[in-house]
């Protein structure tokens, strides 16, 4: 260890610290906004390391032979891709912080506790998407985890603690499966390391025991399966409607996005790197439950009565149209282009998702209810947050002129470039589906009586505005010029594409 | 790479620049009538500009006022954001600008949402300007898709009747069209190389896409092409969207959508199915042709029997449309190719477009004053209201093809042209004309012709600002009538080489033209 690994882990370090540093004021200082804005403003910090971090990196000008950094012995390493989700993690935090500014300051909910919970969770995530070997995998994952599960029991009613220990279960179970497959895999490759593994395992199917094989097989599938809830993904899905209905808005707004980010991250390390190299066709796994997923997810969605329900569905059927690119990475070895559709991806899902959930988050304190129904009118009581959800249901839809239209045809075609067209066509016809119910809802937000008097009545604070502003931008931008995101997005996979080669 | 002339851009976002005006000024029903009114007829003037300064010399360049600048270039996907117009598309950008400002002009009574109204009015202008100028076919698909959610917002808000029912249906099948398309764009970015987006690379190369191998064939790009356009256009049986979304609209967004938004079906026909398939248009052209004789035919069979006023002209418009699918089914003939027919088709989207939108804002003229659009109800209103009986004369004359009037022409190029190809079918599809007398001539005589029922008594005529969309498409049908080549010579000009392709095409596959 020496000083250059501390540099290279700055962000996670810096945003942990912030977390303390937080928790501490707001016990000398009163005002919950000046706690609100100290976290917000610290988080500059972490941002400022990441940039220059990555101007470290951006030395050499062929970004494809910067190899990862290793730190603290390949315990976590350091490339474009981690940073690129370092980002993500950092900036759907600082629109969540200033999204929740408004339920912070009616719910009654203690900020710094707030706060903390959710700037230690973003660390775990930083730590997660460059963590190098299962110890700090799993760690990363539960200091991911544990924190988003006391966020959802937050609201203090029977629902938001019923989603709380649900959340804290399945995540239990779905780590201890992860843990059962990654021992598989440490027995049958002799090592912790991503890449240890990856070499230890093509020197295991040398001598081609079948026992090793079905060994590996039993691995992949148990950590396929213990992913799968992280991702939510069919058929590991089931929490989901349920969490999200339970909890707080702003914290299913982290969790939808951030959280769900940063496993694909895992998954796309963890198979890509870690289990590059093995003669397994788990791509069709993949692609399988991204079938799945989108078809299930839609269908479900359609019969839903309570909008924080259908984002839970539709959150389900977005992971499968994502897991589309990941299916389409594995058909061919050496293409980056379903990698970058994928961080493409989730970049357009997570500003599409996060104005529309900060929306709903501030509509739901303004009717006191998330009915669908209740929604009538809407359009007339609060023009701003209904302009705002206007434009994340025609984005979740995947309409023009919005990021996840052109994430879609991206993701679509790395699909049918590895020879799944038919996992593409469904995903087409999946999105013919969707269309139906999120419609439905810009529909009832116009229903109603033209006599209502314009009754503005919640006071949408400007922190809450800024926010729903910056990422309905963002999800516009990302289609009208996403030129410069896709490069970024295609920097970051070649810089873990060329991490293997 | 990068050129930029501005005229099509500006005329394609001019009315979304109106739209955000509109919807972060103040909620003034003056203010949004205003700049929708100003936004629009200056996008007419553009519009006019760009057909009148369109080179109609033979040495001009095929497409014009080019907007060139690259938009995504990724390795995967590489697109341009390229306007430019050809002689095919510039009279369809007048078109759209011409009802443009009647479908406004038609809206001033409109007192329910009014800042809402006219930023879907706006939006859906951007749309459809996008689609007629854009050369990319990524652009073309981004622009088609953003006139859903205007379209079924018009329809389920300020529409009548079963509108939930009706604009979810429109929505449903357009944007189940949309998937096959995007399935085909993917085919294309997938079998076509670097350049596979841009149109003119494609039009100009002289032979159309590149031969593919395997499961992603030409013929199956083209029937997933087929089948986005055929529900727009809208073609027998993919057309049962369009009844109840006609019915059920606004009067200004009927007019939008039979005026303009059915000719992106037929433009898109003639630009992809026809302009980059030169080898599928020629060997599908029999299935086209029955599915546009079987069109013709049954629209209007089913029109006859019609006694809402709004239902008759939509159904009368499958009918209409079926006659662009016979037109463009002429490439089909086993010999020479001309471009009789395809002139006639690209003739038979503006003329409907004008026509229809004249009989669709009468029709709403009548319905708004007499609160009902079932023709046994009516009768004598020309009594009443002689401004608008003497529009529907001519918009009814010129729908079923009189002499002199702009339907004539396109009807009887669409003919020629068919002929040379399907002799037999074409004779059956000119029996659509005689149905389309029927019921045109039978719908004046009992809605504008005998006595007048008393709970009419009060109607009123079109008045000043009514009829002003009234007379410039009463005007636009008669000058094309009298001197069609201010239009046919254009759309000759943007034709003629695609038909070229075909003929070269088909030489060397038999073997009559070496490689």
């Amino acid at each position: 260890m020496n000083f250059n690994d501390i540099y290279l882990l700055s962000p996670q370090i810096s945003i942990a610290a912030l977390a303390i540093l937080t928790i501490l004021a707001d016990l000398v200082i009163a005002r919950k906004k000046a706690v609100l804005l100290i976290a917000l403003i610290g988080l500059i910090i972490p941002l400022v390391f990441a940039l220059s971090l990555v101007s470290s990196l951006h030395v050499s000008q062929d970004v494809a032979l910067v190899g990862p950094s290793s730190i603290l012995y390949s315990s976590f390493s350091l490339s474009l891709f981690s940073l690129y989700f370092n980002f993500l993690v950092l900036g759907a935090l600082a629109i969540v912080i200033l999204g929740s500014s408004d339920y912070l300051r009616d719910s009654g909910v203690p900020t710094g506790e707030y706060l903390g919970l959710l700037l230690l969770s973003a660390s775990g995530m930083m730590l997660l998407v460059s963590a190098e070997n299962l110890v700090t995998i799993y760690i990363a994952l539960e200091l991911t985890t544990l924190p988003l599960a006391a966020l959802s029991a937050f609201s203090l009613n029977g629902k938001s603690t019923e989603s709380g220990i649900k959340f804290l279960i399945v995540s239990a179970l779905s780590s201890a499966v992860m843990l059962y497959g990654m021992a598989f895999i440490y027995g049958l490759s002799g090592s912790i390391t991503l890449g240890g593994i990856s070499e230890g395992l093509a020197s295991a199917s040398l001598d081609t025991m079948a026992y090793q094989q079905y060994g590996i097989l039993l691995g992949v599938i148990l950590l396929l399966v213990g992913f799968g809830f992280k991702l939510s993904a069919v058929p590991f899905h089931m929490w989901v409607p349920d969490v999200y209905e339970g909890s707080p808005t702003p914290v299913v707004a982290f969790l939808s996005v951030a959280s769900k980010s940063v496993a694909f991250a895992l998954v796309l390390r963890f198979f890509y790197v870690g289990l590059g190299d093995v003669d397994l066709n788990w791509a069709v796994l993949f692609a399988l439950i991204s079938a799945l997923s989108m078809t299930v997810g839609n269908l479900l969605a359609i019969s839903q009565t309570n909008i924080k329900r259908l984002f839970g569905y539709s959150t389900i059927a977005h992971a499968g149209y994502i897991l589309a690119g990941v299916a389409a990475i594995s058909y061919v070895g050496d293409s980056y282009i379903g990698m970058s559709s994928v961080l493409f991806y989730l970049v357009a899902y997570a500003a599409a998702n996060l104005t529309a959930l900060l929306a709903i988050s501030q509509i739901g304190e303004l009717l006191g209810s998330d009915d669908i129904d209740s929604y009538a009118g809407l359009y007339k009581k609060t023009p701003f947050l209904t302009v705002a959800l206007v434009i994340s249901l025609i984005a979740l839809i995947g309409v023009p002129p919005t990021g996840i239209f052109i994430a879609k045809i991206y993701v679509f075609t790395a699909a049918v470039d590895s020879g799944l067209m038919w996992l593409a066509i469904i995903g087409v016809i999946n999105s013919v589906v969707s269309a139906y119910y999120y419609v439905r809802v810009i529909r009832v937000m116009f229903r109603g009586d033209d006599r209502l008097k314009e009754t503005d009545n919640i006071k949408t604070g400007i922190f809450v505005k800024l926010s729903i502003v910056v990422s309905a931008a963002i999800t516009v931008w990302l289609g009208i010029m996403p030129s410069w995101m896709l490069e970024t997005a295609e920097l970051a996979a070649v810089s873990l594409v060329g991490l293997v080669n | 790479m990068n050129e930029f002339n501005g005229l099509l851009t500006a005329t394609v976002f001019l009315p979304a620049i109106g739209a955000l005006v509109i919807l972060l000024g103040p909620d003034n029903r003056l203010f949004s009538r205003f700049i929708a009114i100003s936004v629009a007829a200056s996008d007419f003037v553009l519009a006019i500009l760009v057909f009148g300064l369109f080179d109609r010399t033979d040495t001009a360049s095929r497409f014009q006022f080019l907007d060139q600048w690259v938009w995504i270039s990724s390795d995967a996907i590489k697109s341009t954001y390229l306007l430019g117009v050809d002689g095919l598309s510039a009279p369809l950008v007048l078109l759209t600008g011409l009802l443009g400002i009647c479908a406004v002009l038609a809206s001033l009574k409109i007192t329910l949402r009014v800042k809402q109204y006219f930023i879907w009015i706006l939006l859906l202008q951007t749309s459809v300007m996008g689609v007629f100028t854009s050369l990319d076919v990524l652009l073309f698909f981004l622009f088609w898709e953003v006139e859903l959610i205007p379209m079924y917002m018009l329809i389920t808000t300020w529409g009548s009747g079963r509108r939930e029912y009706s604009g979810m249906k429109f929505l449903i099948f357009t944007i189940a069209g949309s998937a096959a398309m995007l399935v085909a764009i993917l085919g294309l970015i997938l079998t076509q190389g670097d350049h596979a987006l841009n149109m003119i690379s494609t039009l100009e190369s002289g032979s159309g896409l590149l031969p593919t191998t395997g499961i992603i064939s030409l013929s199956v790009l083209f029937w997933l092409f087929f089948v986005a356009f055929a529900i727009k256009l809208p073609v027998w049986p993919l057309h049962t969207w369009l009844p109840d979304a006609h019915t059920d609209a606004p009067t200004a967004a009927s007019v939008i959508l039979a005026g303009v938004m059915l000719k992106m079906g037929g433009y898109g026909l003639l630009r992809i199915n026809v302009g980059m398939f030169p080898e599928q248009i020629q060997s599908f052209a029999w299935v086209l042709m029955t599915l546009g004789v079987i069109s013709v035919i049954y629209g209007g069979i089913v029109t006859l029997r019609q006694t809402d006023l709004k239902r008759l002209v939509a159904y009368s418009s499958v009918s209409h449309m079926g006659l662009v699918l016979v037109g463009i089914a002429s490439v089909g003939a086993s010999y020479y190719v001309n471009v009789t027919g395809l002139t006639g088709a690209a003739m038979q989207l503006f003329t409907h477009g004008t026509i229809t939108g004249l009989l669709f804002l009468c029709v709403g003229l009548i319905y708004d004053n007499a609160h009902t659009r079932s023709i046994p109800q009516l009768g004598g209103v020309a009594q009443r209201m002689p401004i608008v009986g003497i529009a529907i004369l001519i918009a009814g004359f010129g729908s079923l093809g009189l002499p002199g009037l702009s339907g004539f022409v396109s009807e009887i190029l669409v003919f020629f042209g068919a002929f040379m190809a399907f002799p037999i079918l074409t004779v059956i599809a000119v029996l659509g004309i005689v149905l389309a007398a029927g019921y045109i001539l039978w719908m004046i005589q009992r809605a504008l012709f005998g006595t007048l029922p008393d709970h009419l008594a009060d109607l009123r005529d079109a008045d000043m600002v009514e009829s002003v969309p009234l007379l410039l498409m009463i005007v636009s049908i008669i000058v094309i009538g009298l001197y069609p080549s201010v239009l046919t010579d254009v759309f000759n000009s943007g034709l003629e080489p695609m038909v070229s392709v075909i003929n070269n095409v088909s030489l060397i596959n038999t073997g009559l033209l070496g490689n």
